[in-house]
């Protein structure tokens, strides 16, 4: 190392060209982070808390401006370490468009307030940045770095209410497997260069081909690391287990980030490293992804059903939906990577509705995230009913939702690149899936709301105290320990000289998650009619991986 | 004629647009039927009061602009009825637009003497149950004429669609307001509502999403094998059929989903629960209706599409079909509950629908066509009956707290035998005439089937006479209180009682109508057949032998009804 560290120094070093212009979005990212970071430490309480979010916002939307004026680029820059085309681009209009609903959730939420908001949204946008950096990624270093990059601001966000134990517990938990995660990759990565020579995707792929590296044991060890290693990050089972404890724990905005961002970046990484750099090994690692795929969409779907906790529920439908995502990486097609690439904005849509529901009811009732905060909400709130109900059809993949039009993609391709059996399997998938969608439907519309009726006598929580609304969070798997964090609750609202009491009441009041709600559902139900803006968004996506 | 989306599109537009107006015709009318919302509450559960208070009818802006949108489809359908020249056997009235080139799914839509009657049945059950459902105030009428509009909208798309993709769109989303229907309007505790809907959902839906794997199979592989783009619409993919293997594969898949919706044996398990937890006046045009897509899919897309697979799987689907009718006529007349006895006779004639289309031939098919407008027909009038019945006997629905209801309710019996006896297929009404064909065809493909498929007929006359008797004459029942039936449930009667009589006497308007389609849909799956020239003469001699037999046995079970049966239609058609 430090023989290497004297040869770089003495060297007559000429640093690579940089073409700012092209990376610009990634720059406009991380320059709001650290400009965000900075304007939080000015002391007016009207800055950190609304001017750190606005100030996010904008750098999201030069992000996402920036990146469309790059649009028909379609280059690798910085001594090819990244490459700019439209699967990038497409992938930072996806993440961004996260992004904003992200910030948005999170403008009135806890999390943001306890772990002050400078740093909260530095991290947010960190993270963003590292995604953009993964999705762009063209060889294993820079693979590595944005990953890591995605990662560590995440376990942070993970953990940002400070004061409650389950939110803590996730950071935590993420943290160890996580890095577990990322180290597996990293090995794998270390042995595909031991293998082959190389870092850069192109170069790898060149290696293996004609060769008879592409069945060679080291190479395919590496190959085994790095699926394992992605599969962590995208939570494909048998490397799921964290997904729900991490999902049910974190703030509902973080998780909302995390059920999308993570998965935007993680299969956009999966395309790069194994549609470009390890196709030659395709017959390799196909029918095992594909294993793996089916397994994920079952194990997900069943772990989903009876789940109360909403958010717990979600992480096992995202793991399903991972399985789903992934046949279109399996088939290793230009269809496949469209497939995928549309539904992961569909995935977007989907999400954000169902996440900005639930965050509505943390707020307005005391269940929590549990399917009794859903109870009689059509009648009540119809205008936050019908984007969750969107939501769940959507993802179960009912006609004129757009989900229907993604499985329909994702299906076409897997039956086009031979592998129809997995095909049957998202339908199977699918079908599991009602059993836990439809309940949450059923809940909303064919229930009276908690209260009425005398059906309040089920729900563990019917006391609590309307200043703490995130106490009850934890739904009723902490049925014990109900009373610690509902103290713990209260006494950060009632500690906080800034918070008078009808900051609870404004807090109650969220037009903004209202609207993500709204306008996510309307997309929901949009391209499912008229699809056709999202194919042409991903129509390039398979091409710039050259692709057939 | 008009293009036919407006004929798909105008009930769900019609039942939007109440929902608007009555959004914005103010919240004063939504405070004042708060309290009329609870009565209709009351009439559900104890169903004291139905005709006597009329203040307590819907009527409301959405309930009628729903009325305006079904009848203005109904129009429709009778002006593309009468517009369809009988002989003709391709498509007429086509709207084509590409709807997603990516996928190569176009929104093709168009009228065949397959579909024509089928659109004419969906429209005036429709239309019936919502001149039914305007008789009674629904708890947030707008959300249940949006849906009820939708239903409509997405069945006559599943049976108008000639692209294979966006008939499986329909077909699936037509489920969808069949599900809030029952969930939110059904009868029973919320539990049971909500279990039986989740039955139903997962059930049906099993089917068809198996169906568009097989759906997307279908395209793919034809595109493969023709070396052309992707491309769904029907007759591209008939031009390009698919290996044997493949095909067969796909058949079953198709298979689950339509006989999952017909109901038919194995899979029947959603229906007990879900006709007991739908609202009658939804029930009416399920049963009438969502059934006849589902044999409607053998016939216009399985048979075409996947000859090979159908001959194939021939004798599999006569089994199924006759274990449908035997089991579903044996179920029925161990029932109490009318409702039941309606839905397991409905296994029963569903059973005999499949066991027309698959004996793979003309007659057959035309059968079976014939006799699912027949049985959409007579199973909706039949199910508002039993609603009627309800009321008269304290609410219940149960054949053994009913009785001597005729006495005080003439024209009721007479309305009720009518339909009973169409149920049994009498000599001289259109459901005779179709399980005619449809027996003669299976006469002609498999004989030993066709044989013990008679016995379904004279099941279908104990279950249908034993519920008729039951309702209308035996003892009063410890809570009956008889009385005529009022005009405005005549209104949705009577219509509908007209058509059964007017296809009684005239059913070639049926048959002369969809013979060149349903040639045209069995002709490739009859080839796949193959049979040779000896089987050949020797199914022309059975035809005969049919005949025969068929008018032997008929009237050995049933001459007692006959006279009775002919004079009840007569006095209705005066």
């Amino acid at each position: 190392m430090t023989t290497g560290l004297s040869i770089l120094a003495t060297a007559h070093l000429k640093g690579p060209y940089v073409d700012f212009a092209a990376l610009s979005p990634l720059i406009a990212l991380l320059g709001g982070a650290a400009i965000v970071l900075l304007v939080g430490l000015l002391g007016s309480r009207w800055i950190r808390a609304q001017l750190v979010p606005a100030l996010s916002l904008l750098a999201l939307a030069a992000a996402a401006g920036l990146s469309i004026w790059q649009w028909n680029v379609e280059k690798s820059i910085v001594a090819g370490a990244l490459r700019i085309d439209s699967l990038s681009l497409t992938l930072n209009l996806i993440l961004v468009a996260g992004g904003v609903c992200t910030v948005l959730l999170a403008w009135r939420s806890l999390a943001a307030r306890e772990a002050a908001h400078g740093e909260w949204h530095a991290l947010l946008l960190t993270s963003i940045g590292g995604m953009s950096l993964l999705a762009a990624a063209q060889n294993t270093v820079a693979l590595f770095l944005g990953l890591e990059l995605l990662s560590i601001p995440l376990y942070v966000l993970c953990a940002t209410e400070l004061k409650r134990e389950h939110s803590l517990e996730s950071g935590l938990k993420y943290l160890i497997v996580g890095s577990v995660g990322s180290a597996t990759l990293l090995y794998g990565l270390a042995l595909i260069y031991g293998a082959t020579g190389q870092t850069d995707f192109t170069a790898i792929d060149t290696a293996l081909t004609g060769s008879s590296l592409a069945t060679d044991p080291l190479t395919l060890t590496g190959i085994a690391l790095c699926v394992a290693g992605l599969c962590f990050k995208a939570s494909v089972a048998p490397f799921h287990q964290w997904t729900p404890d991490v999902y049910e724990g974190a703030p509902t905005p973080v998780t909302a980030f995390m059920a999308v961002a993570t998965k935007v970046a993680a299969l956009g990484v999966f395309l790069r490293l194994f549609d470009v750099a390890l196709i030659e090994a395709h017959a390799s690692w196909g029918i095992a992804v594909a294993v793996l795929a089916a397994i994920t969409i079952v194990v997900g779907n069943v772990g989903a059903l009876g789940q109360s906790s909403l958010k717990r529920m979600l992480a096992y439908s995202s793991v399903a939906q991972a399985g789903y995502m992934l046949a279109g990486v399996v088939v290793a097609s230009r269809l496949g990577a469209q497939a995928t690439v549309f539904y992961l904005a569909v995935y977007l849509f989907m999400n954000m509705a169902a996440f900005a529901t639930i965050l509505a009811r943390e707020h307005e009732t005391d269940h929590g995230d549990s399917i009794m905060g859903m109870r009689g909400l059509g009648r009540e709130r119809p205008l936050l009913a019908w984007p969750m109900t969107l939501a769940m059809l959507g993802l179960a993949g009912i006609p004129a939702t757009a989900g229907f039009m993604g499985k329909f993609y994702l299906i076409d391709a897997s039956v086009t690149g031979g592998y129809t059996w997995l095909g049957v399997v998202i339908v199977i998938g699918s079908m599991i899936s009602l059993g836990y969608y439809l309940p949450v439907i059923a809940a909303m519309w064919m229930s009276p709301a908690p209260g009425e009726a005398g059906e309040s006598a089920q729900s563990a929580t019917p006391a609590v105290s309307p200043a703490a609304p995130y106490a009850a969070m934890q739904g009723p798997t902490s049925a014990e320990g109900g009373l610690p964090t509902l103290a713990g609750g209260s006494q950060e609202l009632d500690e906080n000289p800034a918070n008078p009491a009808n900051e609870s009441a404004a807090a109650r009041t969220q037009p903004e998650v209202a609207l993500i709600a709204i306008v996510a559902g309307a997309a929901i139900l949009f391209f499912g009619i008229v699809p056709q803006p999202l194919f042409n968004l991903v129509h390039g996506v398979g091409s710039a991986l050259g692709l057939l | 004629m008009p293009p036919l989306s407006i004929l798909i599109w105008l009930p769900a537009a019609c039942g939007v647009l109440g929902a608007i107006l009555c959004t914005l015709a103010g919240r004063s009318r939504k405070v004042e039927s708060a309290p009329r919302t609870t009565s209709a509450e009351n009439v559900q559960t104890t169903a004291a009061a139905d005709e006597s208070d009329a203040e307590n009818s819907g009527w409301g802006i959405p309930g009628v602009l729903a009325l305006i949108g079904t009848l203005g489809a109904l129009g429709l359908a009778i002006g593309y009825i009468a517009d369809y020249s009988p002989g003709t056997s391709g498509l007429t009235h086509v709207t084509d637009v590409v709807w997603i080139s990516e996928l190569g799914i176009h929104y093709k839509l168009g009228v065949s003497g397959l579909n024509v009657f089928l659109v004419g049945l969906t429209t005036l059950l429709f239309a019936a149950a919502t001149i039914a459902a305007n008789l009674r105030t629904w708890q947030r009428p707008r959300l249940f004429w949006c849906f009820f509009m939708l239903a409509e909208s997405a069945v006559l798309g599943a049976l108008l669609a000639q692209d294979l993709a966006l008939f499986v769109a329909f077909f699936d989303l037509m489920l969808i307001p069949f599900y809030f229907l029952t969930g939110m309007w059904g009868r029973g505790t919320r539990e049971e509502r909500v279990r039986a809907t989740i039955k139903l959902v997962i059930y049906t839906l099993v089917g068809s999403l198996l169906m568009l794997a097989a759906a997307i199979a279908t395209g793919v592989l034809a595109s493969q094998q023709g070396g052309g783009h992707i491309t769904f619409v029907l007759s591209a993919l008939q031009a390009t059929p698919l290996g044997n293997g493949s095909q067969e594969w796909i058949f079953l898949f198709f298979a689950a989903a339509f006989l999952v919706k017909m109901p038919a044996f194995p899979l029947h398990g959603w229906m007990p629960d879900g006709y007991r937890a739908m609202p009658i006046e939804v029930l009416m045009v399920f049963s009438g209706v969502l059934s006849k897509v589902g044999a409607y899919g053998f016939l216009a897309i399985v048979l075409p599409l996947f000859p090979q697979g159908a001959a194939h799987f021939q004798t599999l689907m006569l089994i199924v079909a006759l274990i449908s009718i035997l089991y579903g006529s044996a179920v029925a007349f161990t029932q109490t509950d009318a409702r039941l006895i309606a839905g397991y006779s409905s296994v029963a004639q569903l059973g005999f629908i499949t066991l027309g289309i698959f004996a793979l031939n003309p007659q057959g098919a035309q059968g079976a066509l014939l006799q699912m407008v027949n049985h959409g027909l007579v199973v909706a009038p039949l199910l508002f009956i039993v609603a009627i019945l309800s009321r008269r006997a304290g609410g219940s629905e149960d054949v053994r707290e009913m009785g001597g209801i005729a006495f005080r309710a003439p024209v009721l019996a007479s309305i009720f035998l009518i339909v009973s006896l169409a149920t049994l297929a009498m000599p001289g009404s259109a459901n005779f005439v179709g399980e005619f064909m449809i027996l003669l065809g299976v006469f002609n493909a498999k004989l030993a089937i066709a044989i013990i498929a008679f016995a379904g007929v004279v099941m279908a006359s104990v279950y249908a006479l034993r519920l008729f008797i039951g309702a209308m004459h035996n003892r009063v029942g410890k809570d009956v209180d008889s009385h005529e039936i009022s005009p405005r449930d005549g209104l949705v009667l009577v219509p509908l009682v007209a058509v059964i009589v007017f296809m009684a006497i005239y059913p070639q308007l049926a048959l002369k109508r969809s013979e060149g389609s349903t040639k045209a849909a069995v002709a490739s799956a009859q080839a796949a057949l193959k049979p040779p020239l000896s089987t050949l003469a020797a199914g022309l001699r059975g035809e005969g032998e049919a005949a025969v037999s068929v008018e032997g046995a008929a009237p050995s079970g049933q001459t007692a009804g006959a006279g009775a049966g002919a004079a009840g239609e007569e006095g209705s058609a005066r």
